[in-house]
């Protein structure tokens, strides 16, 4: 458990946070600018001072009521900048070499742990494919292999918590698309705590297990990724690219047509065919705007994907409607807060209608509907 | 050359090397520090250093001989530690050296530092390297244009100097007489010839030098600009 609170006063702004982060997975810090995340992530670091406490597990970093503070390089982390500040007279192999060889001193033998095995320099040389980069000088590397190398960097000091200040914001599309698939291959090789600032949803998304979501300097809401994104009264919600993002695991290709199934507790979706394996865990993103509802099973549509569902919310302003729904139609009184203490989180869809079309369908809470999605994205 | 020009030769590159050595090692850290302070008192340390620029040799060297002599606070405090008197002898050159050059060697200092992104140096400590580290593993080599600079400006300087070494060393033959001071005497004595020879060759050696500083110095630069 990362644990922090942190209170700073600035001129135009109070920062003023308590975090519980869990010590595996993505969790993002997401936010309009100027709504604290960065300095969050600074303080994290201690490249800032903000009063309060920053542990990680029971390793303290700052406590101000006994007065411990440990100096950024006494910290076990990996830090990664919208511009990678990559130490421009050295080449790339001195640039990994230079954060390695100092934690492996302050680590002592620590670092040659089968534990810490995921990050042999060499592997991770590899995870980021920058081995025909070793021996290039920062100033010739495009922005795309310059993050690649400062996140390298990074991982090769063997860190306890990844922090990553909007590492793709400085990139175009095409650079950003590069390094994307990286951060993922992260992710799953690497148990390594990531607390990842952005305001960009489609990385949050993408990337993020669990998402605490920041406004003018406290936090609004934290939690796990899909339950968040799911909440219609969230400022989140109110976004023209609201949607909720499910975990799924690939059931089945339909080449014919270039579908692929994918499976998740409670319904199937087909989505365009995706090169990931039967058996593989996909994220499927569903906004808002591309669900709709009916009272009937729709009988002759050419939405692929219809799923029982049942109304569990409904959040209306003049012209437009936010329902939440939950999939499945069986089991859903009975379960109520027990159930879901029990079982696994429900999947929830949020669809965005006219209030019109609302009143007109005469919606109530607990109705059972149909929800047609027209619109899957995998990533 | 003669045995006399010889001496004055040798004089002047030792009084030049031991002053920008000297400057080089107190010069180093005033200027880390005045790249990187918030303080109050910035501008006037700053101001300080940047004095000898705009104030007449003359000036300066009237007020070092005060301090220096026998009644001044830095001249009663030699005398305490049993260095004796210095105007007029070689460490008296080499004190007056290292304060008007100050400046010449300060300033390229400060403004390489300055140059360097702060994020490169806080890159540097979330890798482990403490302060001093991130001085001597960072800031140094980035600075290494104005290391460069700030050594041959300070030891040209030195060199050129005429004003300040008349006042506090006078003009006694290897000791404290330097080129600038035997050239002036020269021309004094209407010996023209020696005149023309040691300035002449004063001016093909600050060409040499300058040209070689601009040379040298260029692609360094492109390389700092990468670290933006």
């Amino acid at each position: 458990m990362i644990d922090a609170r942190l209170t700073l006063a600035r001129r135009d702004f109070t920062l003023d946070v308590a975090l519980q982060l869990p010590e595996r997975g993505i969790t993002a810090l997401f936010g309009p600018s100027g709504c604290g995340k960065t300095t969050v992530l600074r303080a994290l670091a201690g490249l800032e001072r903000a009063a309060g406490r920053v542990a990680l597990g029971d390793e303290v970093w700052q406590d101000d009521a006994t007065g411990q503070w440990r100096p950024t390089h006494q910290r076990p982390l990996g830090y990664v900048i919208q511009e990678a500040a990559l130490f421009p007279h050295l080449d790339v192999r001195a640039n990994l070499a230079y954060g390695r060889k100092r934690s492996r001193a302050a680590d002592g033998l620590a670092t040659d742990d089968p534990a810490a095995s995921g990050f042999a320099l060499d592997s991770v040389i590899d995870l980021l494919g920058i081995a025909p980069l070793m021996a290039r000088r920062p100033a010739t590397l495009s922005g795309g292999e310059r993050q690649r190398v400062a996140i390298a960097r990074a991982l090769a000091t063997a860190p306890r918590l990844l922090l990553m200040d909007e590492p793709l914001a400085a990139l175009d599309a095409p650079r950003k698309a590069e390094i994307l698939p990286y951060l993922e291959r992260l992710h799953r090789t690497l148990a390594l705590p990531i607390v990842y600032v952005t305001h960009a949803m489609d990385e949050v998304a993408r990337l993020a297990d669990h998402l605490v979501l920041l406004d003018a300097g406290r936090v609004r809401a934290a939690g796990p990724l899909a339950e968040l994104l799911a909440q219609p009264d969230l400022p989140l919600a109110r976004q023209d690219d609201a949607g909720v993002v499910i975990a799924a695991t690939v059931a089945e290709h339909d080449r014919a047509y270039g579908l692929s199934r994918v499976q998740f507790e409670g319904g199937t979706l087909w989505v365009g065919q995706t090169s990931a394996a039967p058996g593989e865990g996909v994220r499927a993103r569903v906004l808002a705007r591309d669900v709709s509802v009916t009272r009937q099973a729709p009988l002759q549509t050419s939405v692929i994907n219809v799923l029982p569902v049942v109304l569990e919310s409904m959040q209306a302003d003049r012209s437009t409607a936010l329902l939440q729904l939950r999939v499945g139609h069986a089991g859903g009184d009975a379960g109520g807060d027990a159930g879901r203490a029990a079982g696994p989180t429900p999947v929830r869809l949020l669809a965005r209608i006219t209030r019109r079309s609302g009143d007109t369908l005469a919606l109530q809470p607990g109705d059972a509907l149909f929800a047609q999605i027209k619109g899957v994205a995998l990533m | 050359m003669s045995d006399a020009t010889w001496i004055t030769v040798r004089l002047t590159i030792e009084l030049a090397a031991l002053s920008t050595l000297l400057l080089l090692l107190l010069g180093t850290p005033l200027a880390w520090w005045l790249a990187r302070t918030r303080s109050a008192i910035k501008p006037l340390a700053a101001s300080l250093v940047a004095m000898p620029l705009v104030l007449p040799p003359s000036v300066i060297g009237f007020y070092l001989l005060l301090l220096m002599g026998p009644h001044g606070p830095v001249g009663q405090f030699t005398q305490w530690l049993g260095l004796g008197r210095l105007p007029f002898t070689f460490g008296g050159l080499v004190v007056a050296s290292v304060i008007y050059s100050l400046p010449f060697v300060v300033q390229p200092l400060q403004q390489a530092f300055e140059a360097i992104p702060e994020r490169v140096l806080e890159a540097a400590a979330t890798l482990r390297a403490s302060p001093l580290d991130r001085f001597f593993t960072v800031a140094l080599p980035l600075a290494r244009p104005g290391l460069l600079t700030a050594s041959v400006l300070g030891f040209a300087h030195t060199v050129g100097e005429f004003g300040v070494v008349l006042m506090i060393g006078g003009n006694i033959p290897g000791q404290t007489r330097v080129l600038s001071v035997a050239i002036f005497e020269h021309v004094e004595a209407a010996e023209f010839e020696q005149a023309h020879r040691l300035a002449a060759g004063m001016v093909v050696f600050a060409l040499v030098v300058l040209v070689t500083l601009y040379r040298v110095n260029r692609p360094a630069r492109d390389s700092l600009g990468a670290a933006r």
